[in-house]
């Protein structure tokens, strides 16, 4: 096991100090939790920047916040479970939320969502074998107006059509 | 900042938005055009449809062609209609120009910013070709009335000048500078104002409740964790004018005897989150939030909470769980908020909307508002037209106009000839309104009459293609995914109610599921300890009173009226329409598509159908029909 000391200075579980990249992430870390006084209310504000950070909520990072904010480990995993935001596995470059709300469903989400699929031949949930994207379905981005929607990362795609989506795809590639 | 200085602020702050109110100053007799200015709505569905490309092209236009100095670009929050994005203002003309993309932009600065000439061609038009000129002779915007918008698609939210030049923090002058807290709760109460995120209880009684509590650490907070699917109109709120937002949270804190103020907004809202951070930070450097404000003893701080994914923090003991950084898990009340919230201290929780409409209230008087709605539902109400309707988009009625009025007058009916055949409102704690109920006021107790309810304002409507036993279906399933598993007759009854669903869906229903589907309805609805499963079954209860002939048919004909639920689907092929190009056969993962033996045609076998629906998508002839 890592101790947290080497973790903070970038030194990794075989004894190998960790790239400079990974140095200065958890150093962005830090200056987000000293932003918020290392309080141990102001959690998922921190995992938010974290994922942020590092792309998903690893294993050493989860226990370097848990050190750092004096909360019980199993506190952490238990938030971070609870919460559909987070993730602890890897995601793709790109992260494609097909919107699965009421005004999306009435106006076919289920053929977009199942475009997708077809697309990147992966189901939903999963991410495509070279790491480019990840399928999953958000519950209502709020741009209704436009149903179907789908984001790809931050990117709104409105009234979709299922025969759209492979040049959708090819913009991100 | 003092109380006067803000009075001269906003003096200085009114000159300049005079064009855009309709007052055009002289232009030069040297000028190469008049002063205009150039509104492009930067709203959710308009960043998506790439109002940012506009915007740039019409500076880089205006640069070329050296108007600049005359024409002011000015990027304004949400206009409304949200299906003819990226929409664009003229003032003072208030032309209104709709689906515009960068290709546009020239004509619109040679035609009409420079000679004055409007383009007829991008103006939305009526069914019979006839173009609106401006916002205010469509129908879309024609009925409403604006009180909480009336800023949106005005003002740009970024720019606190222009909400000062609306009388922004007008409101919070008038009372900083004359009214005792008790006298802003007593306006509060005098207005009537009911709360806007559902539940439809009196702010004025909450706010007061407060007050009385006891101890001097007490908290505000806004709830802008918008779940239901299908509402944006907090979202709307929030990006097109998030400084009303603020404004309210400091009356509250005044009225209340609070400091400290949360606004927790969704995460997947990342553009009104950052709209919210430039407003709080204009503020506070104008000394309207932290210490001292306005040179008073008031002192109020307004800190953000990003919410994580989880939609049963909408539930206030489950918000504030969420906020102090735990899981977000409801508590059983009492005690309420307003004797231990947050933190353990009295707190009230406020949705964006209900804020939103304390600056007007304040500003004109308690007696103006409770004139406009209805007696027991004063106010107007925002409401996020979406689904199968022809106008999508957000509008503001006063409350208790009807629903046939917001569907067919504002939302322009049905698209595609087909029928109007439900509303959809409150999203999965709501019901569905059929078509014998259109003349229904939208008020919060005549739709809990008929078995819906208000919420937070989300209105889908559907039309004869959809199935309603499968939208209770999807709503339970929503249900199940966001139960948070605390108590068990929400986490185990969901489930149970969409398994039961499922199997009506499929055509495997026992015929006493109906009885059994109701019963547990009952005991989930009385037995869960918060709002999220007491409300669970209302969108089964409301579709089983409403369309219990369908769920009939699945049930005892194995047969699905809308043609929604696939495995009650039977596929054939028109004879007289197949080419015999043998795409479906080859689609058929079942390979139960047969060619005849003595024609060049296909025929589908019944037996082994996997209810794909692969044969009918593919098909380019329309031969396949489903039944």
């Amino acid at each position: 096991m890592t101790s947290l000391s080497n973790i903070q200075q970038g030194i990794s579980r075989s004894g190998a100090v960790a790239a400079p990249y990974e140095q200065a992430l958890f150093a962005e870390l830090q200056m987000a939790m000293d932003f918020y006084d290392r309080a141990p209310d102001a959690l998922i504000q921190i995992l938010h920047r974290a994922q942020e950070l590092f792309g998903y909520l690893r294993e050493d990072v989860i226990r370097y916040i848990a050190h750092e904010l004096r909360l019980p480990i199993s506190q952490v995993y238990g938030v971070i479970g609870f919460y559909s935001f987070f993730s602890r596995v890897p995601q793709g470059k790109h992260t494609i939320n097909v919107c699965t709300g009421t005004a999306c469903y009435v106006r076919g989400a289920e053929t977009v969502l199942r475009a997708f699929e077809k697309e990147l031949g992966i189901r939903n949930g999963q991410t495509t074998a070279d790491g480019r994207f990840s399928l999953r379905c958000a519950r209502c981005v709020g741009a209704c107006g436009l149903a179907p929607v789908a984001m790809v990362g931050d990117r709104v795609h409105g009234q979709l059509k299922s025969n759209e989506i492979k040049k959708l795809l090819k913009a991100y590639k | 900042m003092t109380l006067k200085e803000l009075y001269e602020w906003r003096e200085q702050a009114k000159a300049s938005l005079a064009l855009r109110l309709g007052k055009a100053p002289e232009s030069r007799p040297d000028a190469p055009c008049a002063y205009r200015e150039v509104l492009v709505c930067a709203g959710g569905a308009c960043v998506s449809c790439g109002c940012a490309s506009v915007a740039t092209a019409f500076r880089e236009v205006l640069g070329q062609r050296g108007l600049r100095e005359y024409v002011k670009l000015i990027e304004t929050g949400c206009v409304g209609c949200c299906d003819l994005g990226v929409v664009v203002q003229v003032m003072p003309d208030a032309v209104l120009y709709v689906k515009v993309t960068e290709k546009d932009v020239k004509r619109i600065v040679e035609e009409h910013l420079r000679d004055g000439k409007i383009v007829t061609d991008l103006l939305h038009k009526a069914e019979d070709g006839q173009p609106y000129r401006t916002a205010a002779e469509m129908p879309f915007f024609k009925h409403q009335l604006k009180v909480v918008l009336e800023n949106s698609g005005l003002i740009d939210p970024q720019n606190i000048d222009e909400y000062i030049a609306r009388d922004g923090y007008l409101a919070l002058q008038k009372a900083l500078g004359g009214m005792a807290p008790k006298q802003v709760v007593e306006e509060l109460l005098a207005s009537g104002l009911r709360g806007r995120g559902g539940g439809g209880f009196s702010a004025g009684v909450k706010w007061q409740m407060l007050a009385a509590a006891p101890g001097p650490t007490k908290y505000v907070i806004c709830n802008a964790d918008e779940g239901d699917p299908g509402a944006f109109m907090d979202r709307s709120v929030l990006e097109s004018d998030p400084h009303r937002v603020l404004e309210g949270m400091l009356i509250a804190g005044y009225a209340t005897g609070a400091s400290k103020g949360f606004i927790y907004v969704r995460a997947e809202y990342p553009l009104a989150i950052k709209r919210l951070q430039t407003a709080i930070s204009q503020a506070r450097d104008k000394d309207l939030i932290g210490e001292r404000i306005l040179g008073t003893d008031y002192c109020f701080d307004i800190e953000i909470r990003v919410g994580a994914g989880a939609f049963v923090c909408g539930e206030e003991t489950a918000l504030m769980a969420s906020v102090e950084g735990r899981r977000g898990m409801p508590q059983p009340r009492p005690p309420y908020p307003t004797q231990s919230g947050l933190y353990g201290k009295p707190t009230i929780i406020n949705n964006v909307e209900t804020y939103a409409n304390v600056p007007p209230i304040i500003r004109n008087g308690g007696k103006w508002f409770s004139q406009i709605g209805t007696p027991k539902s004063p106010g107007t109400k925002v409401f996020a037209l979406a689904g199968k309707i022809r106008n999508t988009g957000l509008v503001e009625v006063p409350m208790g106009t009807s629903l046939r009025q917001l569907v067919f007058d504002i939302g322009g009916g049905v698209p595609n000839g087909r029928t109007f055949k439900a509303a959809q409102t409150g999203g999965p704690s709501g019901g569905c309104i059929p078509a014998q109920h259109l003349d229904t006021p939208l008020d919060f107790d005549s739709l809990q009459a008929i078995g819906s309810i208000m919420g937070s304002g989300g209105l889908i409507v559907m039309d004869d293609s959809s199935c309603m036993v499968d939208v209770a279906r999807f709503f339970m399933d929503f249900c199940v995914d966001e139960s948070c598993g605390k108590c068990p007759p929400c986490r185990i009854g969901t489930r149970q109610m969409l398994h039961m669903l499922t199997r009506i869906t499929r055509g495997e229903a026992r015929p006493d599921e109906l009885e059994r589907l109701e019963g547990l309805a009952g005991v989930t609805a009385m037995a869960s300890l918060c709002g999220l499963g007491m409300t669970a079954p209302n969108p089964i209860r409301s579709t089983l009173q409403h369309f219990r002939e369908e769920y009939e048919a699945h049930i005892r004909d194995h047969r699905c009226p809308a043609g929604v639920c696939r495995q009650l689907l039977r596929y054939s092929i028109d004879v007289d329409k197949c080419t015999g190009c043998g795409l479906c056969a080859r689609a058929c993962p079942a390979a139960i598509i047969h060619k005849f033996d003595d024609k060049r045609k296909y025929w589908i076998e019944t037996d082994g159908c996997v209810h794909c629906g692969e044969c009918f998508e593919v098909c380019r002839f329309d031969a396949v029909l489903k039944q």
